[in-house]
């Protein structure tokens, strides 16, 4: 009977285990209480600050508390200092639209800064819509998407995903593999990417998802080995990169022999994943820690005097600290932090920011950005090898490309 | 068919992963029926003791890290038999939720300690490349991985086996009243095995840093395997933990080869279900007369 009764206890345990891995922690902060009304303006920003992407949104949310902190030294905006609310989206996406509410209704802040997953995006969605919300979005993702209610500061495909492929394409790789995690964005991206093979003469070697959080990638490696593909098209998010890029390395393939171009892979990833097993792969953003200017310089150093002076920033972490920017300057612009007067006012702001200009588009609420094709260093540092030359109109529903008449 | 025999080695060293993820725990649980929720953790535990050991070690920090994590991860586990375990046995559903409870506590405290992000702990020169094997390399790191998988079977069994203390570990496992009838102290033997249990996550923890992520959530994506190793494989049977470790890593392994990783997970999880229903007590039965 003892074994019986421990069994059911194992099965339990498992099936305790499958519904924990589904939601998570909570870490709320800042209620609030402290200042007076009338004085502060609250905004909120909601990050996954632990599970499976707390690797990456929490340089974000850093960042982003960066810049609030950099406006208020400027005197707030509209002479009101900004008293940022900080939630955790726990990596769960439900979660995210649990808090997005929260901080919406009872916290009534002026604007979210948040998100990292398409998937967190989408559940956010209907919560600032319904509310008439503001969400600042800070990561590249999919496209195929704008809502009147969410400002993307990140890349869209045009910006990113067909820059690369171009890039691709320009080095005459035709043979391609896409990998990527098993949700939205990678198979979405894929979608786009098949489109263009298929006009621009590449061929797709094969296509493989893996679940968010896979750790075991022999059998993935081992496929991608016999396709013999000339690149491959990595869209893997989080921690998984880690274990794709050691064992793809241990498997015998190089930087030369095997390229793989990541468009989930920054500088702070490149720490975790070991700059032996990826120095010479490329990566695609708008963004390096290295990207020359004046106002960069001053970016980096100020990140480093807050958190460090062995942390890196990254495209997403500097496109979470421009959305505050460009929302504060917005504000300004409007004279009121109402999300509406906002709205109206942000069309066409055009801030110097550490990527270069960015210039707000007021139809689709993206960004105008310069696209840029980067090559992981032996140091750990990204270096660009190709940029657009000019920031590239963003085109979320790809309508000015034919090869994607077929798409959304 | 060439393919299909590359799968081969890739299948094994699946199964040496699982094998030594659940190791620890068939002990913990088989033994004890301590649910113990934080064996994940104690993994993690393994994998940033390599990489602290890194600082003085430099790249062989993998090897020197097997015995001090082993150490580590083993008081670790003495420590939360001692302090919190031994108030909750024969409630096992509570200390689920205890041991759940400590699980995130560890995963706090490493974001803390190490920082939220990954860290990188460099394999040994000696560990780059691989044996070229039926189209495909296979790499050096998963025979390394074979071989700590191996050789802890080998140390277990031996100790279960050959030692005074081990005997006294199977025989509280077979029949505890008895045992203690006969003289052993089972309090003793308990320790004993959460210690070995903790010790061996702390083992697994040091060779899955030459495979996956070293982070804060490292345990997490090891743990539902394990568990699911042990269930299938019968409670604190060493022969049922290797023989379901390798099923499962076969059927992993080429379930992923003809369709894809998500259905593979499925697939893995679909078998295990359905062989428990025609099996529930696991592929090997502990033959015992205790009553309880």
């Amino acid at each position: 009977m003892h074994g019986k009764s421990l069994l059911r206890l194992g099965s339990l345990a498992t099936a305790a285990l499958l519904a924990l891995t589904a939601c998570g922690g909570e870490a709320g902060t800042g209620d609030g209480a402290a200042s007076p009304a009338g004085n502060t303006v609250k905004v909120g920003v909601l990050h996954s600050l632990s599970g499976t992407m707390a690797i990456s949104e929490v340089t974000v949310k850093n960042a982003e508390l960066m810049a609030i902190e950099e406006v208020n030294a400027a005197g707030g905006v509209l002479g009101k200092k900004l008293e940022p609310v900080v939630e955790d989206g726990a990596s769960d996406w439900p979660t995210f639209a649990e808090k997005a509410q929260k901080l919406i209704r009872r916290d009534k802040v002026a604007a979210v800064f948040g998100g990292w997953t398409s998937a967190s995006r989408k559940a956010m969605l209907p919560v600032f819509e319904r509310n008439k919300a503001l969400l600042w979005y800070p990561v590249q993702y999919e496209g195929l998407e704008s809502s009147p209610y969410i400002y993307y500061t990140g890349a869209t495909t045009n910006q990113q995903i067909v820059p690369a492929l171009d890039y691709l394409k320009e080095q005459g790789k035709k043979k391609i593999f896409l990998v990527g995690s098993d949700y939205v964005f990678p198979r979405t991206a894929n979608k786009v990417i098949k489109a263009y093979a298929a006009a621009n003469g590449m061929t797709i070697a094969g296509e493989e998802y893996t679940p968010l959080g896979s750790t075991e990638y022999g059998t993935l490696v081992n496929k991608v080995m016999q396709a013999k593909p000339d690149a491959v098209f990595n869209t893997l998010n989080g921690d998984s990169n880690v274990a794709f890029f050691k064992q793809l390395k241990s498997a015998g393939a190089t930087a030369s022999s095997l390229p793989v171009m990541s468009v989930s892979i920054a500088e702070e990833e490149v720490k975790g994943i070991g700059v032996d097993n990826i120095a010479g792969q490329l990566v695609a953003w708008n963004y390096y820690m290295t990207t020359p200017g004046k106002t960069n310089e001053a970016f980096v150093k100020a990140f480093k005097a807050k958190y460090g002076p062995d942390k890196v920033t990254s495209d997403p972490m500097e496109a979470g600290y421009n959305a505050v920017k460009l929302w504060a300057a917005a504000a300004e612009k409007a004279g009121s932090t109402d999300p509406e007067a906002v709205k109206k006012a942000a069309g066409g702001i055009s801030l110097e920011l550490p990527e270069g200009k960015v210039t707000i588009d007021g139809a689709n609420h993206h960004m105008h950005k310069t696209a840029r094709i980067g090559v992981i260093q032996p140091d750990g540092t990204i270096k660009e090898t190709w940029n657009s030359g000019k920031p590239i109109a963003p085109d979320p529903y790809l309508k000015s490309y034919p090869w994607a008449a077929g798409l959304s | 068919m060439e393919a299909l025999l590359s799968q081969l080695p890739i299948g094994l060293s699946i199964a040496a992963v699982l094998l030594l993820a659940a190791l620890g725990l068939t002990f913990t649980f088989g033994q004890m029926g301590v649910i113990n929720m934080a064996h994940g953790e104690f993994i993690m535990v393994g994998a940033y003791t390599a990489y602290v050991l890194q600082d003085w070690a430099g790249r062989q920090a993998v090897v020197v890290a097997l015995p001090a994590a082993f150490l580590t991860a083993g008081a670790m586990g003495l420590v939360l038999e001692r302090t919190a375990i031994r108030r909750f046995y024969g409630r096992p559903l509570d200390t689920l939720l205890l041991t759940w409870g400590v699980g995130l506590v560890l995963q706090q405290l490493a974001r803390d300690i190490f920082g939220a992000p990954n860290v990188q702990v460099r394999a040994p020169g000696w560990l780059s490349g691989g044996i070229p094997m039926f189209g495909s390399q296979v790499p050096y790191t998963r025979l390394f991985i074979l071989a700590v998988a191996a050789l802890s079977v080998l140390a277990i069994w031996a100790y279960q086996n050959r030692t005074r203390q081990g005997r006294r570990m199977r025989a509280v496992m077979q029949n505890r009243q008895l045992a203690e009838c006969s003289g052993v102290d089972s309090e003793r033997v308990d320790r004993l095995t959460f210690f070995i249990g903790s010790g061996l996550a702390g083992i697994a923890g040091v060779a899955l840093t030459l495979i996956g992520p070293v982070g804060p959530n490292l345990g997490t994506y090891y743990i539902v395997d394990a568990f699911l190793v042990v269930v299938a494989g019968g409670l604190g049977r060493l022969r049922g933990a290797v023989a379901a470790a390798l099923l499962l890593g076969l059927i992993n392994s080429y379930a992923e080869f003809w369709t894809d990783a998500s259905l593979a997970k499925v697939i893995v999880f679909v078998a295990t279900v359905a062989f428990l229903q025609a099996r529930p007590q696991g592929m090997f039965v502990l033959r015992s007369r205790a009553l309880t």
